[in-house]
């Protein structure tokens, strides 16, 4: 009873989440939809006794992601709405729609031919993990990631790093001299240089109509 | 009367996956903002992670919950990246949708 209601309070923040930062036009607003989907998540972790990952997912999304996330937007000020009403690419939302309903049926196909019948059952031969009948606590994750996931965590250590380096130096300013030919920097002072030619020898040609022009 | 009788089983929670995994999906195709699709990425990990979750509660497999871990790492790295490039782009580009990068170069 209890975890029914708590599962339909999360699942609808979580939905309202989600859907706000796809519908919201202005990014910062989005951003702060998926502080709701991402608490929401958290929500219904401690309601399967994930309580470590509930705790991990509030500290690293919504109190690290997320607020990069704002920063970036709010420091480079981009914060601008996007005009939602428009359709760049003709057809691009049909076709999304159309992608976004198969891979809901997909999943859902997927689930209801495993999930519903093999609810609590086990694989079948033992692992040492599975050994104790109780769900899993912080104890457990933690001795199952420092001994058989070991490997794969001194390589996401490794990872952590080059994501750390990558950003620096992606990030950083360019001088003006080092700067890679831009494709659209070009083309944009190039339509620039065309139109201030046009506008001179317009004025050449007819100079009295000058105050016309202005 | 519908609440007394109803009993959360796993597939409750795997079906919210699959919707958030689909809003996450449809919103990377539909949105132009290079931010609000890192968003969009955003969520669908995060329905990833709520049906490994499950399955990990399902299954009494605690490895499920250990995978979460590193997809979390993995999303933390992911996002330290990408927005490193949004940074370079839109410092040179205010304006710019994820239409106009046909090209890679900063």
């Amino acid at each position: 009873m209890v975890e029914l209601i708590v599962f339909l309070i999360a699942a609808a923040g979580t939905l309202a989440g989600a859907l706000g930062v796809i519908l919201n036009r202005n990014p910062v607003h989005a951003a702060l939809s998926l502080v709701g989907t991402l608490f929401g998540i958290a929500v219904l972790f401690v309601a399967q006794e994930a309580h470590f990952l509930a705790a991990v997912q509030v500290i690293v999304y919504a109190g690290a992601i997320v607020v990069l996330f704002l920063f970036v937007l709010m420091l480079l000020g981009v914060d601008r709405a996007e005009d939602l009403s428009v359709e760049p690419i003709k057809g691009q939302r049909v076709v999304a729609g159309i992608i976004g309903v198969g891979v809901l049926c997909l999943t859902l196909v997927a689930l209801a031919s495993t999930s519903f019948e093999a609810t609590g059952a086990r694989p079948a031969e033992g692992d040492r993990n599975l050994r104790v009948e109780a769900v899993a606590d912080v104890n457990q994750l933690g001795e199952s990631i420092f001994t058989d996931h070991l490997f794969a965590l001194e390589i996401t250590s490794v990872l952590l790093v080059i994501a750390i380096v990558g950003a620096v130096v992606m990030s950083r300013r360019v001088k003006r001299d080092q700067l890679i030919e831009d494709p659209l920097v070009a083309a944009a002072e190039a339509e620039e240089a065309a139109r201030r030619e046009a506008e001179e020898a317009a004025q050449t040609t007819e100079p009295e109509t000058e105050g016309a022009d202005a | 009367m519908l609440l007394a009788v109803a009993e959360v089983t796993p597939a409750w929670y795997l079906t919210l996956g699959a919707l958030l995994f689909t809003i996450g999906a449809v919103g990377l195709m539909v949105r132009r903002n290079p931010l609000v699709m890192f968003m969009c990425v955003e969520l669908m990990l995060n329905a990833v992670t709520l049906t490994f979750v499950t399955f990990s509660r399902m299954l009494q497999d605690v490895n499920g919950q250990a995978v979460v871990v590193f997809v979390l790492v993995v999303a933390a790295a992911e996002v330290v990246v990408g927005l490193a490039i949004i940074v370079a782009l839109l410092r040179r580009h205010p304006e710019v949708t994820a239409d106009d990068l046909k090209v890679l170069k900063g």
